[in-house]
């Protein structure tokens, strides 16, 4: 069992995240902020406690792979990397910026630790598909993660690898799908409806899993359930609130893919930093 | 004549032996099977007619049924190749790059990963099956990505080089096969260097037109300059890397002042837009284009298509005198 200290800290380092998140799209003007708040907490859980990985050595043969589908939320991965020690802080403000590593959407090539180069939706589940396949070909021990959304569901290329992850039984492999509800033209179930999510899922031969995705505790209870089946892949349903840690933007679709403006930015710090009011900040 | 050194079959034009350029990657890839442990194939539904049947055979455990899914077999192509192996994906050309470009681009070039596409089944010689499997775009849709290396093999023999080349290259590339069996033109031990274009026919004068021929339509193009040699002197190049394209072949254009390119593909976008390319920066000489003219196909056998699309070789001479024609003296 994990302590409740370290699930204290795990969530001290999302609001670190979220803080750095909000920084960092402020400085960008332009970027995506629902999902990445969103997905805070799971960042936060899988770089601090569940992957097995070494921030100051990206390619360390032994490591697990993360793969992120919807590169679109990439700015938590970014700024998960930098508190984990992967970059220094501040490189986090260059994002979308001219001659960056932190590219608008993650390109392997530019950055150490991001695994693979994504974006485009529907497409990320099957590279990571395709990854734990090779390693269980030489029988390697790491473990495959894939983060994808929800509305990327609305992908045929999504179910192609769904299907061949089930009928590969591929257990190294643990998608975590944040089911957050929303897209960018509105609700998923407005848009083009996704449930029931985990009958699909099952009848593709996933075993699955639904937790909150803001419960640290529950996420990892999770992931180390996954490793526990042997004959097939794992879905996690993340479910997540878009925007969480920022009342403004909760639950609020028009929030997926805009950035705060200047003063936004400073009421959604002020905000974070007083943890919603509850406590006075030093910066006040 | 035929150019000597590059040693291609005696009995080229007298008793030709047919061999489809799909065979010959079968065989390279069951060449790798043994030599490089890193080599994996991929296939969409179709692994007798792209040929990997043998490789499956033989290395199950290195084989992967990918089932009709090509944006799958592009991505987990992908992924497998940013693990660390080397796959081959195959499928017919109109679906493998066609239906699943953008996973290609994203996934594959983009990413950088050494993935091999393997497109069979291109060009209007697929024949019966009609336009919806004959892929004239391809080389116009892997040419444009950066880091792709294109590879258009002229016969079965050269297709096997050229896919034990593949494996050694440390990046993306699509090769390009097709489904008829065509005169097999080469031997073992004529060269094959990927990025080069190879001299295959020559003229006792100074060259008046140059030939740039890519595929099996290079044995038309070689009919083509024996044909109307004692009319026009003219050399032949097998060209069969289309990126990089061998820059030498601007050289060549200067020295014969007139070109004709030859390709079962659209005239826009293939071969003749990446020759056009090239010349109009270093070497600007007239250009006649043999292709396939903004059309789609259609069913039919092998031989009437290419001779109704204007691909044989009556009709490259034919733009060999046209070349000539417009040659500013």
């Amino acid at each position: 069992m994990i302590s409740e200290q370290k699930i204290k800290d795990i969530e001290g380092k999302a609001l670190g995240i979220r803080k750095t998140i909000v920084e960092m799209l402020t400085a960008a003007g332009s970027g995506h902020t629902a999902g990445p708040l969103g997905m805070a907490d799971i960042f936060a859980a899988l770089y601090f406690h569940i992957l097995n990985h070494d921030p100051h050595n990206s390619e360390w043969a032994e490591r697990d792979r993360l793969m992120l589908s919807n590169g679109h939320i990439v700015p938590v991965r970014y700024a998960a990397m930098a508190h984990a020690g992967y970059f220094p802080l501040e490189e986090c403000l260059t994002l979308r910026k001219f001659g960056s590593r932190l590219q608008g959407h993650p390109e392997r090539l530019r950055l150490p630790g991001l695994e693979t180069t994504s974006g485009p939706l529907g497409s990320g589940l099957s590279q990571a598909v395709g990854y734990a396949l090779g390693a269980r070909m030489d029988e390697r021990t790491f473990r495959v993660y894939c983060i994808m959304s929800d509305g990327e569901q609305d992908a045929g290329n999504v179910w192609e690898g769904a299907m061949f992850a089930g009928t590969y039984k591929l257990n190294n492999l643990t998608a975590i799908m944040d089911r957050n509800n929303i897209q960018i033209d509105g609700h998923t179930e407005d848009v083009m409806p996704l449930e029931d999510l985990r009958r699909k899922y099952e009848a593709f031969n996933w075993h699955v899993l639904e937790v909150d995705g803001h419960n640290i505790a529950a996420v990892i209870s999770a992931v180390e359930q996954a490793k526990a089946i042997y004959e097939k892949p794992t879905l996690i349903i993340a479910h997540t609130i878009p925007g969480k840690g920022i009342k403004e933007i909760e639950f609020d679709y028009r929030w997926h893919g805009k950035p705060p403006t200047k003063e936004e930015g400073k009421k959604f710090l002020n905000e974070l930093r007083t943890m919603s009011g509850t406590i006075e900040s030093e910066h006040q | 004549m035929i150019y000597h050194n590059a040693k291609l079959r005696e009995d080229l034009f007298e008793k030709p032996e047919l061999k489809p350029t799909r065979d010959g990657f079968g065989q390279g890839l069951l060449e790798l099977g043994d030599s490089n442990p890193r080599v994996v194939a991929l296939c969409a539904d179709l692994t007798e007619s792209t040929r990997m049947e043998a490789f499956a055979k033989k290395y199950p455990a290195r084989f992967v049924e990918v089932g009709v899914a090509e944006q799958n077999l592009a991505t987990v192509g992908s992924g497998l190749a940013n693990y660390g192996k080397i796959p081959f994906i195959a499928s017919y050309a109109t679906f493998s790059p066609g239906r699943n470009n953008e996973q290609i681009r994203t996934t594959i070039s983009l990413n950088n990963v050494p993935v091999k596409i393997v497109g069979s089944h291109a060009g209007l010689s697929v024949g019966p099956d009609g336009a919806t499997h004959q892929a004239l775009e391809d080389m116009a849709l892997m040419r444009v990505q950066p880091n792709m290396t294109v590879i258009s093999p002229c016969d079965a023999e050269e297709a096997r080089k050229a896919t034990v080349a593949c494996a050694g290259i440390n990046g993306p590339v699509y090769l390009r096969l097709a489904r008829a069996a065509t005169p097999t033109i080469t031997t073992h031990e004529s060269s094959f260097t990927v990025g080069r274009a190879e001299l295959m026919w020559e003229s006792e004068h100074q060259a008046q037109v140059a030939i740039f021929a890519t595929g099996p339509l290079v044995y038309e193009a070689l009919r083509a300059a024996r044909d109307i040699g004692h009319e026009v002197p003219a050399v032949v190049y097998n060209v069969h890397t289309i990126k990089p394209l061998d820059r030498a072949l601007a050289d060549v254009a200067r020295a014969a002042g007139a070109v004709v390119v030859v390709e079962e593909h659209q005239r826009a976008g293939g071969l003749g837009g990446a020759v056009a390319e090239l010349l109009a920066e270093l070497s600007p000489v007239p250009v006649e284009f043999v292709g396939v003219d903004d059309r789609f196909g259609q069913s039919g056998e092998p031989a009437e298509l290419l001779e109704y699309y204007g691909l044989t070789a009556p009709h490259i001479a034919n733009k060999v005198r046209a070349a000539l024609a417009r040659k500013i003296t």
